[in-house]
């Protein structure tokens, strides 16, 4: 059983609770950083190693260090918690169960970036989940954690949430500000980084839901401790949030020492694939990231095991590695059509393109319309070059990010699953009836070693 | 004439004081979401406008933003929205046929509202429920691990609560 560090506590009885939540040592980290110089705070949270828990993976304490201050100018936190890569639940999780872990994790660092007002910016659908943190937010009020002049440091920090509408690309940090302000989440260029002009053109330091409960453990136990857990740059615990053909779909804390075939076959964790089926293929990042077919899951191309860490699920890069991203770890079994998954996913960015940037706008429509004559036996062998080729042409050609996370899921199911794309094609009425299969996606591969 | 209770307009300024002096452009997302609970689960063109006037912006900037976001309705629906999940990971836990169960027990297409006005089925993308899966959104909740008897027992729910 690896070490938890933000779900520890998710069983005991009354946790959502202000009282039960300090009874069992919530919001020592407030009391011990309202001590410390904030810029030993953000030293701290550098020498830990965390990385963005949102999909980027970039040091927080980098982030933290690179935010401006200009005499006489407000600074804002803002807590991204607009969750809504496909396959990724685990900010929910952490905020409906234990809210006040996020509500610590930001005033700890509010307080270490200045921020005297900070925003939760919540998806919009999360509708019941904004109530839970009001209502966390009014009991860390009353206990004196927020307001003014917190613990008798004269510290002020107030603490709003802000519901969303329904837009996957306010998760772009620039969009969300955007979205903040009253306006279309339309991302900005960059520069201006939201560290230099951000949030009403102020300085401003957006951070995933995750990583801000993260401060809480490493400013408990010190970041040097806590970059002694995990491996390498994978440092700490990172949640997981399971899902698609597994025995146990939910949020699993892991410490990144383990391999990805224990966390899917594991009783601890994902529990196997139901009814005896076979692993096929996984999404474990979120819809982004590429897939992987079962065996350079498992295995890397050089024949190491595969971990559940940045740089193990990186390795081989796009060619036969994916990426750690959100942590949502999608799992397909044999009966999956790589096909029509990919089509569903491709159909998302579709709807959720915000329409600035022109490559993205048609391409991601203009994917949707082939994957959609593919998947329905209508397709021609040319569709599936011309569809590595508008992938191509949107990704690194966009304004934000989104134009590449539409890109890769396509590039990485053409790339593995090539021919299971030729056999829709090639099968016109069969591939309307029955799926192609596991084929050969679990097959050990050997792939030459360049002395 | 619409108008807000004088409830709705404390909280509209309650909203309103969240932000710094000069930046209550950022209530609108928070208040539209009020006005589409107060005025019948849409935002007619009025509604926008009258929105607009609250917050002392101009009506395009109101519509510039209704029209981004998802979860603004443009057109009526009925009193019950069923908002089914249809993305990769709902798909590959049944999605589809859920959908298709929706349709055929109420008798209406993707985007359609039943004939008592009583239920609007729309299929949306991902909503952050993969592990539950499938999933719809109805009000300010989620109904998770959707089966057919599910679906009919919610369909039961609502019909006893409209009577």
């Amino acid at each position: 059983m690896s070490r938890k560090l933000l779900l520890e506590k998710e069983h005991v009885p009354g946790i959502r609770s202000y009282e039960v939540y300090r009874r069992e040592g919530g919001y020592a980290s407030v009391e011990k950083a309202l001590k410390m110089a904030p810029a030993d705070i953000v030293e701290e949270v550098k020498k830990s190693g965390l990385r963005g828990r949102g999909g980027a993976g970039f040091p927080t304490g980098m982030k933290w260090s690179f935010l401006a201050k200009p005499e006489g100018v407000p600074r804002y936190l803002v807590c991204n918690a607009d969750e809504s890569e496909p396959g990724t639940f685990k900010d929910r999780y952490l905020m409906e169960f234990i809210p006040h872990l996020l509500i610590e994790g930001m005033i700890v660092a509010s307080f270490a970036l200045g921020s005297n007002v900070s925003y939760i910016y919540i998806r919009g659908e999360y509708a019941w989940i904004t109530d839970i943190l009001e209502q966390a937010i009014s009991e860390a009020r009353q206990n004196g954690f927020l307001g003014s002049n917190i613990l008798g440091t004269g510290f002020n920090c107030e603490m709003y949430v802000q519901r969303g509408a329904g837009a996957y690309i306010c998760g772009e940090e620039t969009a969300l500000i955007e979205s903040l302000e009253g306006k279309r989440g339309n991302p900005r260029i960059k520069p201006p980084f939201p560290a230099v002009k951000g949030l009403w053109d102020c300085p401003t330091v957006v951070n995933n839901v995750e990583t801000l409960a993260a401060v809480v453990p490493i400013i408990n136990e010190g970041g040097e401790a806590y970059s002694k857990i995990g491996v390498g740059k994978s440092t700490g615990t990172k949640l997981i949030s399971a899902c698609g053909n597994i025995n146990k779909p939910g949020i699993f804390e892991i410490d990144m020492t383990i391999s990805v075939e224990e966390f899917i076959y594991s009783d601890e964790y994902c529990g196997g694939i139901p009814n005896g089926k076979k692993l096929k293929a996984c999404i474990p990042g979120g819809s982004s990231v590429p897939i992987l077919p079962a065996n350079l899951l498992l295995t890397t191309a050089k024949g190491e095991k595969r971990m559940m860490n940045y740089e193990s699920l990186a390795d081989g890069s796009f060619a036969s590695g994916s990426m750690m991203g959100s942590g949502g770890f999608i799992v397909l079994d044999e009966d999956q059509c790589v096909v029509r998954n990919t089509l569903t996913l491709a159909r998302f960015y579709h709807h959720e393109s915000c329409g600035q940037c022109s490559p993205c706008r048609e391409g991601t429509g203009w994917m949707e319309r082939i994957l959609k004559k593919i998947e329905y036996g209508k397709g021609e062998l040319k569709d599936i070059d011309l569809l590595w080729d508008i992938q191509r042409k949107i990704e690194g050609n966009t304004i934000c990010p989104l134009g590449d996370a539409a890109a890769w899921p396509i590039a990485a199911a053409i790339r593995h699953f090539r021919d299971e794309f030729e056999w829709h094609v090639l099968n016109p009425e069969e591939c309307l009836t029955r799926n192609y299969g596991l084929a050969h996606y679990a097959d050990p591969i050997h792939v030459p070693v360049m002395a | 004439m619409i108008q807000f209770s004088p409830e709705k307009l404390d909280k509209v300024n309650e909203i309103m004081s969240r932000y710094p002096a000069g930046r209550h452009k950022s209530a609108l997302i928070p208040v539209l979401h009020l006005a589409q609970q107060e005025f019948g689960g849409w935002l007619d063109t009025p509604v926008m406008d009258y929105v607009a006037t609250l917050l002392k912006i101009e009506p395009i900037e109101v519509y510039e933003v209704a029209s981004f976001y998802s979860m603004y309705n443009l057109k009526p629906v009925g009193i019950y929205l069923f908002e089914v999940c249809q993305t990769g990971p709902c798909m590959v836990n049944g999605s589809d046929a859920i959908i298709d169960y929706i349709k055929k027990k109420l008798n209406i297409a993707v985007g359609e509202t039943t004939a008592d006005n009583l239920f609007t089925l729309k299929t949306v993308e991902c909503l952050g429920a993969c592990g539950y899966a499938p999933m719809m959104q109805l009000g300010n909740n989620y109904r998770e691990h959707l089966t057919p008897e599910k679906v009919d027992a919610i369909i039961e729910e609502c019909r006893a609560k409209a009577n």
